[in-house]
This record gives structure tokens, C-alpha cells and sequence, in this order.
């Protein structure tokens, strides 16, 4: 109901931002006509194209993230809504998120599982994309023997990789394989291949800290998970995964802020989570 | 052990014993990149051999721990030789799991950042106290050779004297306080050593995420295997390596210990049967499929031809069968089989809980060499193992040099010779 909701606002508001711009557009051309020529060439009219569903939803998620951010963090709870319909598997989230923060070798933060579902004649594909769930009632950060591992006070699941003792109980505990470990590897040097490519060598800035691999420092040693860019978000930008989902089925936003999209669309009757038995709580939801 | 058989080991040792030392340096040289576990199965080989050398450990204390406490007389010529091995386990599995951890320097942060949730963290404070007072123990267990190698000179001599500190003491009176003490920290270390190890198998009991491992059984199968593999070691050394072996005092001891042995063996098959048959019965997959994994996947033969054959039925029919449950060849063959084979009752526990997709589609989704769940230790694993192990055999061997373990008189401590 609330993606129809959504859907009917987004129609709503491209049919009247069309409808705007085209009467805006034929009232400059009429002054246009009925003006006197100042200038022997007349500046060619601004053309407004209509809206696109990507940047009107882009653009409320924007929106709705500077709101959030206008709020102190502890009153601030990141979800993400998935639409497993508009997935069209193309692993663009995988590729940018890796990007976003120079994952090496072994380290995945948002794979996409890919299922065959049903026999010929009756078959279809589902893809869903699998980024850490920021569950509420995480089960990897109680096993951490030093408390390396917590829930920040915006429900983002965090890792302190200065305090980290690299000893992978957390990846045992976690039951969707969200978190994976820096085991020291390089793209370029496992393939006989010097020296490092700059891309292995510069900076990243997951929690705000920068880094560098190519030291041999952390977050080498460490496990390693998705943290939503949480270093983008409170930049006032969107995580790297939505920005590039090509079907802009991955949304983003304040679960706290009842009317953002999010919340919205966690409230629909085709949600689900990952395995909602446990009771962990996951803060992504998937519409199916 | 003859003359030839002596050198061969001594052969064996120095080739493994290097190789270790090789693999050691190249671990540290190139961090964990030489290890073949990943993202999906994080734990592998260190893992499994550090929970088979803490399970030696507190099988060997626990039975120390009987002589001391209950004044078992006919075992009382081994609580040295019991508390001695619980130590070089201890640190063997120590030394293992150092190698294994992304940051082993930071190690100390388990002291200074506590998480009582964490049952890691609990078994790291246990062990810790374990290690003490077992180090404790061994100081009064072994202070009559300690005073002999301090008063000998040699390398061993400033580090006995550094061990004993001033408790230089040589009357009868204070080796019966030594006695008195022993009986005390022997009472204290009965719940540590039955909790640091329960705290074993909570570790792995506690994780929900995976159900092959989340049963209650778990710290029990721990205790039953820690006092199985503890208490056939310590039958291993005394039946091969003892002083006056052979005689009617070493036959007493050596029954008593196979009979120890095969009580245990009997109620460690029923333990993992009990644990077995009510995960594979149920027959929901991420119960039962680890199961079919230990019993018909790749790695088959750990469960049937190394855990089954030679760490059961061979050890069982050799204490059980009236021809060779007394005889000193059959019960040491019986007990190194048991002892050497229970490695493959830890990678059991440790792999097929990890190698089994926790979401359906993981395997293929993103093509990378460590994100996959298929397991086999790489070459330089298996060299650190070695040096586990090697670095085990040479601490029992200074051990027996130094501390009459094997049930020698003490040399005198004025500085008499051996």
C-alpha cells in the first residue's frame, strides 16, 4: 500500500511538474511573441525537463537525510528498504561499495545472492542483495571478547578497528556471513603482479577514520563489515550502494522519521526480513 | 624406547621442529595471508588444534587434580607428571592460537577492555587463572627438583631459582606444607579446570547463528573428551616413557590408568552419540547437514578412518580384548592412537559448523578465494602445527631432564649428581 502510495505521489508530482513546466515553458514562448525585439537574437528558452522517478526519489532521500541529521544522532535510526522486484542483479552496489571502501581480497560488504526459483516452464531469478542488517538485537557484538564491536546510538552495528584483536568470533556469530576479515591481502601482489596499483594503496574513510591498507596497518587483522557509509551519511550523502543501484530498488532513510520512504515502505504488507525467526531485528527490510 | 627408536624420533623432531620454526617466521613475516581459512569458514586448523592442546590440558589437571584432592595413593607417583603436562599443553595451545589472531600483540585488551557478555573473554580470564595456579601447583609439586637444578648449575639452574623465588625451604616440614597447599590449590583448581573448559565448549555452545554447535551438550562433550585425551596422553607416556617400566609397580599403575582410559573412551562415544543422534534425527538441514558433511563429504576419512577406526574401535578392541588389555604394548599403541587421534574430534566441531551457507545463494554470489566453504589448511597451517607440536615434545623432554617426572628418585639438592 505504501509503495502504491509512493508510486501515486511520484506520478503526482512528475504529471504536475510536467504540467508546470510545460505551461511555464509556453507562457515564456507567448511573452516571447507578444514582446518587442530588443536584441536581433532572443536567448533560446530555458527547456525544464520533467522529473525522473530516480531523481525525485534520489532527491527525497536527500531530503530526508539532512532532516534526519538536523536531529541529534541518538534519535536518528538508519534502515534500508530492498525492493526485490526492481533488482535487476547487475552487482553495480557490490562493485561500488568495494570501491567506497577499498575492500581487498575476502572482503565483501553487500554481495548479491542470485536464486533460480521454479522449473521451466516457471522460472525466475531472484536477486537479493545482502548488506549487514544493523540488527537491533545484534548477535555479534556481545561475543566480542573486548568490546571492539557495538551498536552505535543511531542503531548502526560499528567496528573499533584500533581495539579489534582480529580473532573472527564475531564472524561465527553472525548469522547472515555479513561480516567478513582483512586477512592482508592485495588484488595485485596475490597475482605476482608489483608493485601495489594506486587503487590498493589510497586512503579510505570508514568511520570517519583515515586509512591506509598498503601499511599493513588496520583494518588489516580486522573483521570487517558494512557500516551503511556511515561516514557518507553524516556528510549528507546517500550510502555508495544506493547511489549507484541502476534500479533504484535499494532506498535509504530515518526509520525514526515517520514519514520518510522508509518508514513508509517497512510498513508494507509484502516486507519481509532474513531470517525474522531469530529475532534480531534486522534494520533492512526487503519488499517482495 | 630402544636406542634406534630414541634416534628416530630425535630425527623426526629436528625435521618437523624446523619446519615449524620456518613456518613461524613466515606466518609473521606475511600475516595470515598464508592461511587457507576465509570470510565464511573464519576459523580453521589453529583454531581446532589450540581446543585439542587446552582439552589435553584440562584432562591432565583434572586427573591431577584427583590425586591431590582425593588422595588417590596408587596415582599419587603421577600428579607431577599430570600437572607437567596440563602446563606445556596449556602453552602449546597458547602459542597456536597467538598465531592464528589478526592483531596476537593486542592480545592484553582482553584484561583492559572487558566484555562480560562475551564467552571468550571468560575463557581467556579462566585460562588465565588456570595458568597460574597451575604454575602454582607445579612450583610445590616440583620444588625438591627445583632445588636439585638450582643447586646444579647450568642453564636451567637461574630459572629454577627464579621459579622458586625464596621458598628454598629444604625440611620435611615444608615439603608437608607443600602437600597441605597442593590439597588446597588442587580443590581450587577442580572448578576452574571443569569451567575453563566447559567455557570451551560454551564458546562454540553459545553461538546461535550456528545450530550445529548451539546445544547444551557442548560444555559436557568438552569435559567427557578433555579428561579422554588428557588421561590417554598421560597413559601413552607412562606406558612408553616411564622410569622402571616393567616392573610390578609400573603394571599396577599402567591398569589402573588403561582402565581409566577405557571408562572414559565408553562414555565419550556415548556423549557424542547422545549429541549425534538427537542433531541428525531431527533431520532439519542446518542440523543434520553438517552431519552428512562429517560422515559423507570431501573429508569423510577424519570422521570414519581417523576419529572412528583409530581413535575408537582399534584403541577399544586393544584395551577391551583379554590379550593385550594388560599388555604394556597393546595399552601404549592404544592410548597414542586415542591421544593423537582426538585432533580429528576437534576439527569436527571446529569445520562443519562453519561450512555450511548461512543464506541460501552465499556460495556463488561474489567469486573470491577466501569466500567460499570448503576448507582444507594450507601447507604453512600445517607447519605452524608442527611447531606446536614440536615445541610440546621439546618442553616434556627438558621437563623430564629436569624434574624427574617419570617417576625417578630426586636427586639430592646439594648439588649431588643425578
Amino acid at each position: 500500500m505504501a509503495e502504491t502510495l509512493l508510486k501515486k505521489r511520484t506520478f503526482l508530482k512528475k504529471a504536475l511538474g510536467g504540467t508546470v513546466g510545460a505551461l511555464a515553458a509556453a507562457g515564456v514562448r507567448a511573452a516571447e511573441t507578444k514582446a518587442p525585439k530588443v536584441a536581433s537574437s532572443p536567448p533560446a528558452p530555458e527547456v525544464v525537463p520533467p522529473q525522473t522517478v530516480s531523481e525525485s526519489h534520489t532527491a527525497r532521500m536527500q531530503e530526508e537525510l539532512r532532516r534526519a541529521l538536523a536531529r541529534p544522532v541518538e534519535q536518528r535510526r538508519w534502515g534500508m528498504v530492498i525492493d526485490l522486484r526492481k533488482c535487476v542483479g547487475c552487482s553495480a552496489c557490490t562493485i561500488n561499495c568495494a570501491v567506497e571502501n577499498g575492500l581487498p581480497p575476502g572482503v565483501v560488504y553487500r554481495p548479491v545472492l542470485e536464486q533460480e526459483i521454479g522449473t521451466y516452464p516457471n522460472l525466475a531469478r531472484r536477486f537479493t542483495p545482502r548488506p549487514c542488517m544493523q540488527c537491533e538485537k545484534p548477535p555479534c557484538t556481545p561475543v566480542c571478547p573486548v568490546g571492539a564491536t557495538f551498536s552505535r546510538p543511531d542503531g548502526i552495528v560499528a567496528i573499533d578497528y584500533d581495539q579489534c584483536i582480529g580473532c573472527r568470533y564475531c564472524l561465527t556469530a553472525c548469522p547472515y556471513s555479513s561480516r567478513t576479515a582483512d586477512f592482508g591481502d592485495f588484488f595485485t601482489r596475490d597475482v605476482g603482479l608489483s608493485p601495489d596499483q594506486p587503487y590498493e594503496q589510497r586512503d579510505t574513510f570508514e568511520y570517519h577514520e583515515r586509512r591506509n591498507r598498503s601499511r599493513h596497518e588496520s583494518p588489516v587483522g580486522n573483521a570487517r563489515k558494512c557500516s551503511f557509509c556511515v561516514h557518507r551519511i553524516e556528510n549528507g550523502l546517500l550510502p555508495s550502494c544506493v547511489t549507484t543501484c541502476v534500479g533504484h530498488a535499494t532506498y535509504f532513510g530515518d526509520l525514526a522519521d515517520a514519514h520518510s520512504a522508509v518508514s513508509e515502505l517497512a510498513a508494507s504488507p509484502n516486507v519481509m526480513q532474513l531470517k525474522e525467526e531469530l529475532g534480531t531485528r534486522p534494520r533492512v527490510f526487503y519488499l517482495l | 624406547m630402544n636406542g634406534r627408536a630414541l634416534s628416530l624420533v630425535k630425527t623426526l623432531w629436528a625435521v618437523f621442529f624446523a619446519l615449524g620454526i620456518l613456518s613461524v617466521a613466515v606466518r609473521f613475516a606475511s600475516g595470515r595471508e598464508i592461511a587457507a581459512y576465509g570470510g565464511y569458514v573464519p576459523w580453521g586448523l589453529w583454531v581446532a588444534v589450540y581446543v585439542y592442546f587446552v582439552g589435553l590440558s584440562a584432562g591432565a589437571f583434572l586427573l591431577s587434580a584427583l590425586i591431590y584432592v582425593f588422595g588417590i595413593k596408587s596415582l599419587e607417583k603421577i600428579g607431577k607428571l599430570a600437572l607437567y603436562v596440563s602446563f606445556i599443553t596449556l602453552l602449546g595451545a597458547l602459542v597456536t592460537i597467538f598465531m592464528d589472531l589478526g592483531h596476537p600483540f593486542r592480545f592484553w585488551k582482553v584484561y583492559t577492555r572487558p566484555n562480560f557478555f562475551s564467552m571468550m573473554a571468560w575463557m581467556i580470564w579462566l585460562y588465565s587463572a588456570y595458568f597460574l595456579l597451575v604454575v602454582l601447583e607445579l612450583r610445590l609439586a616440583a620444588r625438591r627438583d627445583l632445588l636439585a637444578a638450582g643447586s646444579r648449575g647450568g642453564w636451567v639452574a637461574p630459572l629454577a631459582r627464579l621459579v622458586l623465588f625464596n621458598h628454598t625451604d629444604t625440611s620435611e616440614e615444608s615439603f608437608a606444607a607443600d602437600r597441605r597447599r597442593l590439597q588446597v590449590l588442587g580443590m581450587l583448581g577442580v572448578p576452574l579446570a571443569i569451567s575453563f573448559h566447559g567455557g570451551v565448549g560454551a564458546l562454540f555452545g553459545v553461538v546461535g547463528a550456528r545450530p550445529f554447535w548451539n546445544a547444551s551438550i557442548y560444555p559436557l562433550i568438552f569435559l567427557g573428551g578433555a579428561l579422554l585425551s588428557g588421561t590417554a596422553l598421560l597413559t601413552f607416556i607412562v606406558a612408553v616413557f616411564w622410569s622402571d617400566r616393567g616392573s610390578e609397580e609400573h603394571r599396577a599403575l599402567l591398569g589402573l590408568l588403561a582402565r581409566a582410559t577405557a571408562g572414559l573412551l565408553v562414555l565419550d562415544v556415548i556423549l557424542q552419540w547422545a549429541e549425534f543422534s538427537i542433531s541428525y534425527y531431527a533431520a532439519i538441514p542446518a542440523h543434520a547437514l553438517p552431519w552428512k558433511m562429517i560422515l559423507f563429504g570431501d573429508y569423510w576419512w577424519v570422521f570414519w578412518i581417523v576419529h572412528v577406526l583409530f581413535g575408537l574401535v582399534v584403541p577399544g578392541l586393544l584395551l577391551a580384548s583379554p590379550r593385550t588389555r594388560h599388555s604394556l604394548a597393546g595399552i601404549a599403541v592404544a592410548a597414542f592412537l586415542i591421544a593423537f587421534t582426538f585432533l580429528s574430534v576437534r576439527v569436527n566441531i571446529v569445520i562443519p559448523g562453519l561450512a555450511l551457507e548461512e543464506l541460501a545463494g552465499l556460495k556463488t554470489a561474489y567469486a573470491d578465494s577466501r569466500l567460499h566453504f570448503s576448507y582444507f589448511p594450507s601447507f604453512w597451517e600445517f607447519g605452524v602445527t608442527f611447531f606446536s607440536y614440536t615445541f610440546v615434545m621439546l618442553l616434556f623432554y627438558l621437563g623430564c631432564r629436569n624434574l624427574a617426572l617419570l617417576g625417578e628418585a630426586t636427586a639430592p639438592a646439594d648439588g649431588g649428581a643425578r
